[in-house]
């Protein structure tokens, strides 16, 4: 409901050259194998990507979670990435910003880029990485500390800010683009975990979004919520997406339709099909996608 | 679907409900033993404590009270001289006040058990006060001076009078005496700071804790200072930066094993290895320290750990995701989130080191000494050495000392305690 509202009509109207076209511009540098490997369906990167994912293996020990995942991000886009469980779509979002790095005997093979710099050369320094591509968990993860010190723990670790009124502004400004502020700025200083839920993840998208990054990463961020705080925070991403790169996961079929502008749909570790939403949804190319959508497993 | 399900006759019905009934008074049976059970074991646990409380504090109640004779005494300057004060023959000053209560007595023997009434440190006490004050040469002055442990039991009724005289310390003699001084309203009864103030003695009257006390501050200070910056910088390593192989896993195995060494085994090593080895100084806090740190350090570092392991992983994530270093992620968030069951733990280790006993006697803390220790390297005792000491002492003031002393160290353990839930309710507070 929300995505018919929201996103701009220009967007469907030329939604089938603009797409392919710049689909060949990126794929067909001199790499013709690339474009081949990719399912014709699937080839749907937005115009002047963020992100830029090729060829993408992740392998845990030696079990192989994701085959050969390339899709573009692009900037100011609501990328939805749905699929049944286990099917690497966490995954593949973890390898955006290196959170796979903590896990032992997570090795990843294949290229992304940021802004046309892969992130796993050595020029790319994780910390720098991890600050402008911020993460929001499945289930709300303040610190237990007071709201303040939530949002401005971004920012005070990267020096964001040379004074305590400059990070007041930080804090304030990042809490009203999460649409918390009218709700905490009288307790700023009580514990983030006196909040409710769906207050705690938007406290979440404060603090990821105080450090003012390029792509904000959502693993299912509605997952732990009830209906009104999820209806919030899907508004919340609509307004987000005018300035930031978003990419979430979600289980929620209806969810990826309500707000994404493109949506990927992954299987067994492999990406299936990614197409703008609407005719996602209303034309899935792929039959596994056909069979999803229609609820024959999930 | 109805059709699946057998029709059940009504006889059939009453059974089945029957047996549910049976089934579930059982069940309820079953509930009310196990809460009874609950609570007879828990009366049997309060019951031991009230009477293991209840007989130290029957024992040792009477060692905070002492027995006083205030006397006249004539600091004449045919004992004290006023240059040197600290030689003067302070024992003589306090017999001829005594002959002057009792101007009767003039035979040796008898003049002999008159002077036993004062504790024989008494001198010591007037030489101290004098040579502090010495204007008070030349002048009498009112002198409160403890009773020797004979006549102290016998005012607290420890001594009874009824005994025949050969099964007794005290001569019916003595008695009168003591008795007479008690009429004349020169017998008094105190509250035995000496017990918290003074070193330990061979006479009880005078025996106190003071140089325990302090042995056992230097000593845990010392184990403090060693195990808790070790112990959680181990945990922290083992937790959370070591790779998980095989070294690190015999290791957290020794760690666990060395939690359960009995203690005795950190004394032998410590005299092997500090003493003998390092030459470190004999009976000192700082070998016990370093010994009791060494016991206390597996506590410290199993507790650590598995107060780390207990704060989410979604708080390190948090972190890490907002472009903090591993060891930003820990010192900032893990580490604070941590801190309450760190301190708990850490607690719980000092509070085991402070009634540890057996390794200290090995490295020579049970020595008698009759001065406080000044510092961790003069040779002291601690209060658990020193109540191995006590009861070990055949003098009876020394029961009830011994019993006094144990509450001492029990009453420190529960303030410890006390400290570590203020700590840790305090740090839960602030998240």
């Amino acid at each position: 409901m929300f995505t018919l509202a929201n996103t701009p009509a220009t967007l469907f109207k030329d939604l089938p050259q603009s797409g392919l076209a710049a689909s060949h511009a990126i794929f067909s540098d001199g790499n013709p194998e690339q474009t081949a490997s990719i399912p014709e369906h699937g080839v749907m990167p937005a115009s002047n990507p963020r992100i830029m994912a090729s060829r993408v293996n992740v392998f845990y020990g030696r079990k192989q979670a994701l085959h050969e995942v390339s899709i573009a991000l692009g900037k100011q886009e609501l990328v939805a990435f749905i699929g049944p469980s286990g099917c690497g779509k966490s995954t593949f979002l973890r390898t955006l910003n290196r959170m796979n790095d903590t896990i032992d005997g997570c090795s990843v093979t294949g290229k992304i880029e940021l802004d046309g710099i892969d992130i796993y050369s050595p020029q790319m320094d994780v910390i720098e990485l991890r600050s402008r591509v911020g993460m929001v968990f499945q289930k709300p993860n303040p610190f237990p500390k007071s709201i303040y010190d939530n949002v401005a723990y971004g920012p005070r670790i990267h020096g964001m800010a040379r004074s305590k009124s400059e990070l007041d502004i930080i804090v304030e400004s990042a809490l009203t683009q999460a649409g918390l502020w009218n709700e905490v700025k009288d307790r700023l200083g009580h514990p983030a975990l006196g909040l409710s839920g769906g207050q705690q993840q938007r406290l979440c998208i404060a603090r990821a979004i105080a450090v003012r990054p390029e792509v904000i990463l959502m693993d299912e961020p509605c997952s732990a919520l009830d209906p009104i705080a999820t209806a919030t925070i899907e508004s919340l991403l609509l307004e987000l997406k005018q300035e930031f790169t978003i990419v979430v996961v979600t289980h929620s079929m209806q969810q990826a339709a309500r707000i994404s502008d493109r949506t990927a749909f992954f299987h067994m570790g492999k990406l299936i099909e990614s197409g703008w939403t609407r005719s996602f949804f209303d034309n899935p190319g792929h039959p596994l996608t056909q069979q999803y959508l229609g609820g024959k497993f999930g | 679907m109805n059709s699946n399900i057998p029709q059940s006759t009504s006889a059939e019905i009453t059974g089945t409900l029957q047996l549910a009934r049976q089934r579930i008074k059982k069940r309820k049976a079953l509930d009310r033993l196990l809460f009874l059970s609950g609570l007879g074991a828990l009366a049997i646990a309060v019951s031991v404590l009230i009477i293991l409380i209840g007989s130290l504090v029957a024992t040792g109640h009477s060692a905070f009270i002492q027995t006083y004779i205030t006397l006249d005494l004539d600091i004449s300057e045919r004992y004290v001289k006023r240059e040197d004060p600290f030689k003067g023959q302070y024992r003589n000053i306090i017999n001829e006040a005594l002959l002057q209560q009792f101007p009767g007595v003039t035979e040796r023997s008898a003049q002999r058990q008159l002077f036993s009434l004062p504790s024989p440190a008494a001198q010591y006490m007037l030489r101290d006060h004098i040579a502090s004050n010495p204007k008070l040469i030349g002048n009498t002055i009112r002198f409160a001076i403890p009773v020797s442990d004979p006549y102290d039991q016998l005012n607290k009724g420890l001594v009874l009078r009824e005994t025949e005289e050969q099964n007794r310390r005290l001569k019916q003699q003595q008695i009168n005496w003591f008795d007479t001084l008690d009429h004349r309203g020169l017998i008094s009864n105190k509250f035995n700071w000496n017990l918290l103030t003074n070193p330990d003695s061979r006479f009880p009257e005078v025996a106190g804790l003071a140089g325990a006390i302090m042995g056992s501050l230097y000593t845990l200070l010392i184990c403090f200072a060693v195990s808790f910056p070790v112990g959680i910088g181990a945990a922290i390593h083992l937790e959370l930066f070591a790779p998980k192989n095989r070294f690190t896993d015999l290791i957290e195995i020794n760690i666990n094993n060395l939690a359960a060494v009995p203690s005795i085994v950190f004394g032998l090593l410590a005299l092997a290895v500090f003493l003998n080895s390092f030459g470190m100084p004999r009976s000192t806090p700082l070998v016990g320290g370093l010994t009791l740190a060494l016991m206390t350090l597996p506590t410290i570092i199993i507790a650590t750990r598995s107060a780390l392991k207990s704060v989410p992983t979604s708080i390190h994530d948090a972190a890490l995701a907002l472009g903090a270093s591993r060891q930003q992620a820990v010192f900032h968030h893990i580490l604070p989130a941590a801190m309450p069951g760190i301190l708990t733990g850490a607690i719980i280790g000092m509070a085991q080191a402070l009634g540890e006993t057996a390794p200290l006697l090995l490295i020579g803390m049970n020595a008698f000494l009759a001065a406080v220790p000044n510092t961790p390297i003069d040779a002291s005792t601690t209060l658990p050495t020193q109540i191995f000491l006590w009861a070990d002492s055949p003098e009876r003031g020394f029961i009830s000392r011994t019993c006094a002393a144990i509450l001492v160290l029990l009453g420190l353990l529960v303030s410890m305690n006390a400290i570590a839930i203020f700590l840790r309710q305090k740090l839960e507070k602030q998240h």
